[in-house]
This record gives C-alpha cells, structure tokens and sequence, in this order.
C-alpha cells in the first residue's frame, strides 16, 4: 500500500523511484557460491521499508542461498562463499563482526516448521531470554502479545507447557512465525513457509502478513506465484541463479515484462 | 448393488509366500536374540548358584586374611570404586568437551577427519597396550608411582575415546534444523548448545558413559602394572596409594592361592557385577528421569 504509486516496472527504473523511501536492504552485486558452483550471481536489488518483497523462482533458482546471505549464515555455513555488498540499514553486514546482532534483528521462517523440543512457552520466549530477559511477568507479556500475532494463541493458550515439537504441522509453522516475531525484527523473511501447511493455515497467516508489514519489513520467497501476487508488493524472478526481472508484483502479472522467461514461468508455461 | 470381486481379498500364492518368508526371518531374529541372553543368564546363575553362599556382611566388608583363603573383599571393593570414580571424573568431562568441539564447532575438513579416525582407532587399541602405556607415562615418567592416580590415568586415557564416539554420536543426532532455528535467532554456538543441542543429547550421553563404567570397572590390564596391587592391607587414603581392585582380586583368588574354597572367586566376581549393575541402575534411573522431561 505503500509504492503503488511507483509505475516502473523496469529493474533500474524502480531503483530510482525507491531513492525516496528509505532502503532496509540493498544488494549489490551479490554472488554466492558453494565450492566452485554458483548458486547465485551478481544479483542487485534494494528492499524499501515496510514493503513485502517476493521472490518467485523454481527449484535451485537461489532464493534460499539469497536469504541465508542476508542473515550471514554463510559463517556457520561451510563451503559458502558470499561475494558482493549487502547493506541493511544503512551498514554493510558484509564487514560486521557481530553477525548475532545482525540476526538477532532478522526473523526467520523455514519451509518446514521447527518447533524446537521445548516448551510452547519457551519456544517463543527463547530470543527474549537470549537477549537476557528473564522476568517471569515481562516475558509472559511478550509471549502472549507474540502467540496472537501469528494467530496461535487461541488454540495453545491452555498447552502453554506442551511441547512445541507435538504440535501439528500447521501450528508449529505458526510457533516458528511467533519465534520469529519475538525477536521483534526489523525484517521478516519467509521462504516457502506455505510449503507443509493446509490452505486455510495458509491464509489466516497471509492475513497475519498483511497486518506485520505496518510494522516489518518482509521478504516473502515462494514458489506459489499467486500467493506473490495476493501479497507483494514488487517481486522478484529467480532463475538458475540468476535474478532474472524485479518489478511491481501486479505488472509481472498483467504481462508488463522485460523478460520473455518471467512471463512464461507467472503464466505456468514452466517451473 | 454389489459389485465387490468376492477374490479380492483372498490370498494369493505370493501373499502366502511372503507371509511364509515373514514368519522364517521373524524365527531367525527371535532365535539370534535368545542366542544372546543365554550365557547372560548362563553366567549370571553359574554366579548365583556358586558365589552366593559366599556372599555376607563379613565378606563385603571385612580385609581378606590367611593369604586371601578367609575374610573378605572389602579393600578391593573400595579399590575399584576408587578406581573407576576417578578415571571417570577425568575422562568423562574431558570427553564430553572435546566431543562438543568436534561436533559443534571444528569444521569439516582433512584435519578433524585425521583427529576423528584417530579417536576411533584409539577406542580399538587393546587394553594391555594402554597398561605398558599407563606405566610408561604416568607411573615413571610423571613419576605418579603405581598409585590410584596413575592407574585412574590409565583408565581414563583408555574410557576417553568412547565418551568421545558416544557423545559426538548423540550430539549429531540432534536435527540439524533445531541448530539453524536458533542461529537464525540470533544465538551463539554456545547459547545453542546449551539451550537446545545438550538438553536433547544428554540421555544418549548419558547412555556412553554408562557403557564406561561397567568396561572400567571390569578392566584388569590395564590397573596391574600402574596402580592394583595382589594385597594391600591398608585401605586407600588418597589418590596416591595403592589399592587392591576387585578385577584383579578376581584374577587373584581364581588363579594364584592354592587350596582356595571354591566359593570365594565366584563371590568375587558376583560382587564386582552387582557394582557394575548398581552403577548403572542409578544411572539408567537418572536418565530416565531426564527422558521423562523432554522428548520430541
């Protein structure tokens, strides 16, 4: 609701519209390999504030390789070699030392759920205590306040003390979305979050979306075009490890493409 | 209307086969398993049968006399709980803390791979090889004297490769996944081990050194050149003296004292596997009280 107004669909074009609204992410000449195969080169992109981001692509496309970048996991990844400049915020997390800082303020959710084998209570209240909170009172504010966000807390209010790993897939994704908010993160990043979970779960968390991005910056990687198209605002094409087109997620839809290969994959030629 | 093919559901020769073949690998697995408990039980009522009349208040706690023929088991009782505590107390947390930096943090390459093949050899050498070991380095070279420190050193050199394969096993157990869920948070290595990866691996670990205590408490190797003596009558007062041990007290009464009553070895060595099951009946129970607060 934000960029609407920005009519470029061209990749240089919305980078010069977006100079207005501040930039959480930019990316620039982004290249990641593992070993001596690349899993993504030389993609540059920027990420405004408060907007939802899609990245489309098939299998192998780089996408995941392209979030783990942006959180600096490729330091507890071995074999990950990240070339190029990633900013968030204004710093480059490509010379930072304290990389937990970084991911302390990036939320992250994976394709298949992770209840951790705690508790429910202490699945969400794990990063707070990891920051150091420990009174009882401030973490049951944050607890309950993040288990309602990611629409959970009806259901798991009475089973506080369950354990997070028994939930079913549906509310576990929803706990590793609650984790996540309890981080209370400057940027959100989902990747094919809707990939072991039911239609109507899938939904009520796109809702959840909806609400965070006042609040959040949130890069949703997917591989059901139409759930980009219900929530991003612009959206990428991955392909092959190769950004193919960036643009407003409507114009990739309504067939605006530079790339013959974007329209192709949107309108399910292949992928 | 009933369209239901009536054969449907009855056997064909190939369910009946693999029925058969089912049942004849069911048979051979059952019989291979009672294979395996037969000289437990075997040893266990040979013991009982034998030993048991030996077994008294005066025998576990009194000092053998005339020349181990009389009395008791009561020095090398203490010996080897003595023995075992303290190797254990060496090794298990030595152990432990180099399997967590193999597991949690060394990366994987040829070097941790030349370390892990290493450990692995090493919890193959033989017994009698880490006693000339023992004998060499702790008894005269750090000049430890054949006392319970050289002997427990010995032990614990010995134990130690095991902790290590045991908790480095129970370690990788832990998914992936859970480790990624808390780095993506934010977390140290350290913060994850102990709020995630330990909590989850500490009954495999725990399931290790249960192992440890029993091959320890039985070993005799690699105790009779660094720190066990044939008889003593002093009881143990620090880790620097010598101590009589129930393993090679066994070797002694079943091999060395003519004219020895039938009874007492076999009591010896009922003793020394009560002591093994008792450690490990107080171990089984804490871990199944650590079992019983977490699963996933």
């Amino acid at each position: 609701m934000v960029d609407v107004a920005s009519p470029a669909p061209l990749a240089d074009a919305s980078q010069q519209a977006v100079a207005a609204v501040p930039n959480k992410l930019e990316v620039r000449n982004l290249t990641i390999r593992y070993g001596s195969e690349a899993a993504l080169r030389d993609v540059s992109l920027s990420i405004r504030e408060h907007e939802i981001f899609g990245i489309i692509g098939p299998a192998n496309a780089g996408k995941t390789s392209f979030l783990k970048a942006i959180n600096r996991m490729d330091v507890f990844t071995s074999g990950m070699r990240v070339e190029g400049e990633i900013h968030f915020a204004g710093r480059d997390t490509r010379r930072l030392n304290n990389v937990y800082a970084l991911r302390s303020r990036i939320g992250v959710v994976f394709p298949l759920p992770v209840g951790l084998p705690m508790t429910v209570y202490d699945n969400v209240a794990l990063s707070p205590r990891l920051r150091g909170i420990t009174e009882k009172a401030e973490l049951d504010v944050i607890v309950q306040r993040c288990l309602t966000r990611a629409a959970l807390w009806d259901e798991v209010k009475d089973r506080l003390n369950a354990l997070g790993s028994l939930l079913s897939g549906g509310q576990q994704q929803r706990l590793t979305i609650a984790r996540a908010l309890s981080q209370e993160p400057d940027l959100l990043m989902l990747d094919e979050f809707s990939i072991a979970v039911d239609p109507v779960t899938t939904m009520r968390i796109e809702d959840v979306l909806k609400e965070l991005r006042q609040e959040v910056t949130i890069i949703l990687v997917t591989n059901l075009v139409q759930q980009a198209r219900r929530l991003a605002d612009r959206t990428a094409f991955f392909l092959g490890g190769e950004c193919v087109e960036i643009g407003v997620t409507e114009d990739l839809f309504t067939g605006e493409v530079k790339d013959q290969r974007t329209r192709d994959y949107v309108e399910g030629r292949f992928g | 209307m009933n369209t239901a093919n009536p054969a449907l559901f009855q056997a064909s020769d190939l369910n009946r086969h693999n029925a058969r073949v089912q049942r004849r690998y069911r048979l051979l697995f059952g019989l291979m398993t009672l294979l395996l408990i037969t000289p437990v039980l075997l040893i266990l009522g040979t013991l009982l049968a034998k030993g048991g009349s030996a077994i008294s208040w005066e025998f576990l706690f009194s000092a053998p006399t005339d020349g181990m023929r009389t009395g008791g088991v009561f020095p090398a009782l203490l010996g080897t709980i003595w023995l075992v505590t303290v190797a254990l107390l060496l090794s298990v947390p030595i152990g432990i803390f180099a399997a967590i930096y193999l597991s949690e943090y060394a990366g994987d390459n040829w070097f941790t791979r030349i370390i892990n093949l290493a450990i692995i050899n090493l919890a193959g050498v033989p017994s009698i090889v880490h006693a000339l070991f023992g004998l060499g380095a702790f008894v005269l070279f750090f000049k430890f004297g054949t006392s319970i420190l050289a002997a427990s050193l010995t032990l614990a050199v010995m134990t130690m490769p095991v902790v290590i394969v045991a908790t480095r096993e129970s370690l990788q157990a832990v998914p992936p996944a859970f480790r990624e869920a808390c780095w993506n948070m934010g977390a140290t290595r350290w913060q994850t081990i102990r709020r995630v990866v330990l909590p989850n691996s500490i009954t495999g670990i725990l399931t290790g050194v249960i192992l440890e205590v029993s091959r320890t408490a039985g070993e005799t190797a690699p105790i009779m050149f660094t720190g066990a003596v044939f008889f003593t009558p002093f009881l143990p007062q620090s880790v620097f003296d010598q101590t009589m041990a129930l393993s090679l007290h066994l070797f002694v009464t079943a091999t060395q004292v003519p004219g020895i009553a039938e009874q007492v070895p076999f009591g010896v060595a009922l003793v020394l596997i009560a002591l093994v099951l008792t450690m490990n009946s107080v171990s089984i129970a804490f871990r199944m009280w650590l079992r019983g607060k977490k699963k996933w």
